[in-house]
């Protein structure tokens, strides 16, 4: 910064030179597990303070904690793994966090360096198999290069895209003495992401959008990344242009979801608004998104007749799939103030009369209510899992609420009815769709935000894949919910099995499932169940007067779909509708309705 | 519509780093995307960074996503198609024929058309270098084939803009 050059301080050990660069990084809790290769980090862990050490169950979980944490803070997750097994375990939540543009450091142990390469006990080529599964790794070789490669895998994670990276540290590189210095300020050699758009795109930008009709804004996950300010100035661009606005799955909360302005997520199992409006918009602004095959459906058929602008902090996601107008590149913090100030300097007034026809346009599709379910309300009657949603939503306003999912049916009933307002309270596994996400990450974002309330919604198939972390949250006191929408069978894929597999449920059934109250009494938590539609609020109640952590069993009705639906590769105006809008009108847009757009 | 393949050839500055080679290769492969030739040596006194040169193939759409993706790995300096611009690439070929008699002798021959460069001989063996653009080599082999080709190492592709053009 100051281009002194810093001396270094030499420390007793790489172990306590780690430490004192991870506070440096600002770390306040590392989720980890340990073993032999890691056992002098441990130590030196033990004999300090500062930086608190949350102790999981499985490594996979540490990963999801450390991403539950990143993201609904804004800061890097930290993550301390043994080596072999304990690197492997590791390697699905850092495939999760590349996918979904979390920033991590995971530091991995590994046999000293003597070793490396001669299948010592618990030894794992580390940087081979993570290679792929990282933004970036690094394999510690020598004691001198270790505190730069901490500081560096820091600030490589949390820069340009976000992403996780590894740092593979060889036993007796954490045993020798090893020399400490504060992190540098002097740009990296070679890396070096571009955050600040070109300032022509951006006129180029202003100048489609102003001259649009049938406008549209995709906002994703990026706006998210770039920090609650970029979620400020995105709402303020938004109400600024009286544009409609859409998120995908990452990007809901970035603009209020009880606003007019937002039509609801979009893609496969998004409105009927977002997405028609998605295919018959002129000009479509997509923001921190990257035109995932579940949001564009058949790409030949994608958005036919617009003019596209696409800002990404990431080039390689610019023309990867769908070939743009107007390519900005930069973070979209820096993007949407550029945008907005363009906006105001360009003196070309909007075409307001085309807006408002827009949006009549929208409101016809908006009327469908594409979302709407019946719940049968006289006693005894199944809960539909649409309603348990909406209840659970409505019991949980005015609480500082986050929501994490695993994957399946009740992740996207999640994002089509819990309403998020604000940023970094929805963490769910876009990318990979990871189920076992949902109760790792709660975990990390209630080990962040101990007065608030934490709920991890879940399929009773998925929350199997980590319960162990019930562990985690009995030790720590971590009052997590989890509000398991149990429909008995693996939903989405019974669904898929019933739409395009001839309801040939192959595999999909949860057969001989934990009693789920006594799973959680036995990991000294508080165990709930609602089995008609007259237990739902009380339960829910009781759940969260609860300050302990919770499993609330849902028993929901087994055969309800997700609708609406986009089958993979078909195109926006190809959707299903729920049954609710009857057989015959189950094959979405009408010709009339397509004529007006 | 059926978008039309071209070849590229990349010329990709690194940190000359453990692994590297490996995040090139690993995102070719992870991806998809073809390599017909890659080259990899030190190019600075102190072997700070090294040149890769990759030969590939792809869409226009695709070449642009394996510049893209390139230029995001930590370790990559510099990615530079050179396809785009007048741009020299060379390649060198040691060859091995075998044969006595009058194909011994038109091997040699054809070597002298081509200023192949006999670098080793025997009473039943020529081994010839060859330096030039992969199209060359391929047709030098081509004639070598009837006449006693029994062994091929070739270095792959190494290429450079034309001019003043610099990749740094
Ligand atoms: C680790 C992993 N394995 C397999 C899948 C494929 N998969 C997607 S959804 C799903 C079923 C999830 O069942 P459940 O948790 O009960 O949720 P539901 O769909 O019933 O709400 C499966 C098996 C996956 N996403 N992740
Ligand atoms: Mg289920």
């Amino acid at each position: 910064m100051d281009g002194t050059i810093q001396s270094a301080e030499l420390m007793n050990s790489g172990a306590e030179a780690i430490l004192r660069a991870l506070k440096a990084q600002g770390v306040d809790v590392i989720f980890g597990y340990p073993g032999g290769a890691v056992l002098p980090i441990y130590d030196a862990i033990f004999q300090q303070n500062e930086i608190r050490h949350i102790l999981v169950r499985h490594e996979q979980a540490a990963v999801h904690a450390a991403e539950g944490y990143a993201r609904s803070t804004g800061k890097v997750g930290c993550v301390l793994v043994t080596s072999g097994p304990g690197a492997t375990n590791a390697v699905t939540g850092l495939v999760d966090a590349l996918m979904d543009s979390i920033p991590l450091v995971c530091l991995t142990g590994q046999v000293p360096t003597h070793l490396i390469g001669n299948d010592a006990f618990q030894e794992a080529d580390t940087t081979g198999i993570t290679r792929q599964a990282t933004k970036h790794n690094y394999l510690v070789k020598r004691s001198e290069d270790l505190v730069r490669v901490i500081h560096e895998a820091f600030h490589v994670a949390r820069t340009g895209r976000p992403g996780p990276v590894v740092v593979d540290l060889p036993k007796d590189i954490l045993i020798a003495p090893a020399p400490y210095r504060e992190p540098s300020g002097t740009p990296h050699r070679s890396y070096r992401p571009r955050t600040e758009p070109d300032p022509k795109r951006i006129e180029e930008a202003v100048h489609l959008l102003k001259r649009s009709t049938r406008p549209i804004v995709y906002a994703g996950g990026g706006i998210i990344n770039a920090g609650p300010e970029a979620s400020r100035l995105l709402t303020e661009f938004v109400r600024m242009t009286g544009f409609p606005i859409t998120n995908t799955l990452m990007g809901l909360g970035s603009f209020p979801a009880s606003d007019d302005q937002f039509i609801g997520m979009l893609g496969m199992h998004g409105t009927y608004e977002a997405n028609l409006a998605m295919h018959g918009c002129d000009v479509m602004l997509n923001l921190g998104a990257r035109f995932d095959d579940r949001i564009t459906g058949r790409l030949s058929d994608f958005s036919p007749g617009s003019k596209k602008i696409h800002a990404d902090i990431d080039p390689a996601n610019i023309n990867k799939s769908v070939v743009v107008d107007v390519a900005i590149v930069g973070d979209a913090l820096a993007t949407l103030k550029a945008l907005i100030a363009a906006w105001k300097a360009d003196a070309t007034p909007q075409d307001r009369p085309a807006l408002a026809q827009w949006w009549q346009q929208i409101d016809v599709w908006r009327a469908k209510e594409s979302l709407r379910y019946t719940q049968k309300r006289d006693p005894g009657s199944i809960i539909k899992p649409q309603y348990a949603i909406e209840q659970l939503f409505k019991a949980t306003r005015g609480r500082e609420t986050f929501v994490s999912t695993e994957v399946g049916q009740h992740q996207m009933w999640a994002a089509q009815y819990f309403k998020f307002d604000k940023p970094n309270h929805w963490m769910t596994s876009g990318g990979l769709g990871t189920m076992g996400y949902g109760l790792p990450a709660a975990m990390g974002v209630q080990v962040a935000h101990p007065d608030a309330l934490v709920i991890d919604i879940a399929g009773e198939a998925s929350i199997l894949m980590n319960i162990q972390e019930m562990g985690t949250l009995a030790q720590y006191r971590l009052p997590v919910k989890i509000f398991i929408l149990n429909n008995k069978y693996m939903g989405m894929v019974r669904q898929w099995q019933e739409l395009l597999h001839g309801s040939r449920y192959s595999q999909s059934y949860s057969e001989a499932l934990p009693d789920f109250v006594k799973l959680a009494e036995s990991f000294h938590a508080v165990g709930l169940r609602a089995e008609k539609v007259e237990d739902l609020d009380r339960v829910i109640a009781e759940m969260l007067a609860v300050d302990r952590p919770v499993i609330a069993d849902i028993c929901v009705d087994e055969k309800e779909n997700v609708f609406p639906m986009i089958p993979s590769g078909a195109p926006h105006n190809e959707m299903l509708l729920g049954p609710e809008h009857g057989p015959e009108k189950n094959r979405g847009v009408s010709g009339a309705g397509l004529a007006l757009v | 519509m059926v978008e039309q393949l071209r070849s590229a050839t990349m010329s990709v500055l690194v940190e000359n780093e453990s692994g590297v080679l490996a995040r090139v290769i690993g995102l070719f492969s992870g991806r998809g995307y073809n390599i017909d030739s890659l080259t990899v040596a030190p190019v600075e006194r102190d072997g700070s960074k090294s040149r890769i040169t990759i030969v590939t193939q792809g869409t226009e759409m695709v070449i642009e996503q394996i510049k893209a993706q390139l230029d995001r790995l930590v370790p990559v300096y510099k990615v530079l198609d050179l396809t785009e611009g007048p741009h020299l690439s060379r390649e060198l070929a040691l060859i091995k024929v075998l044969g006595t008699g009058e194909k011994r002798a038109e091997a040699l021959r054809l070597a002298d058309a081509f200023r192949a460069r006999v670098i080793d001989a025997t009473t039943e063996s020529f081994t010839f270098e060859l330096t030039g653009a992969t199209d060359k080599l391929d047709a030098f082999l081509d004639l070598m084939r009837p006449v006693g080709l029994a062994e091929v190492a070739r270095t792959g592709v190494a290429a450079i803009a034309r001019g003043v053009k610099t990749i740094g």
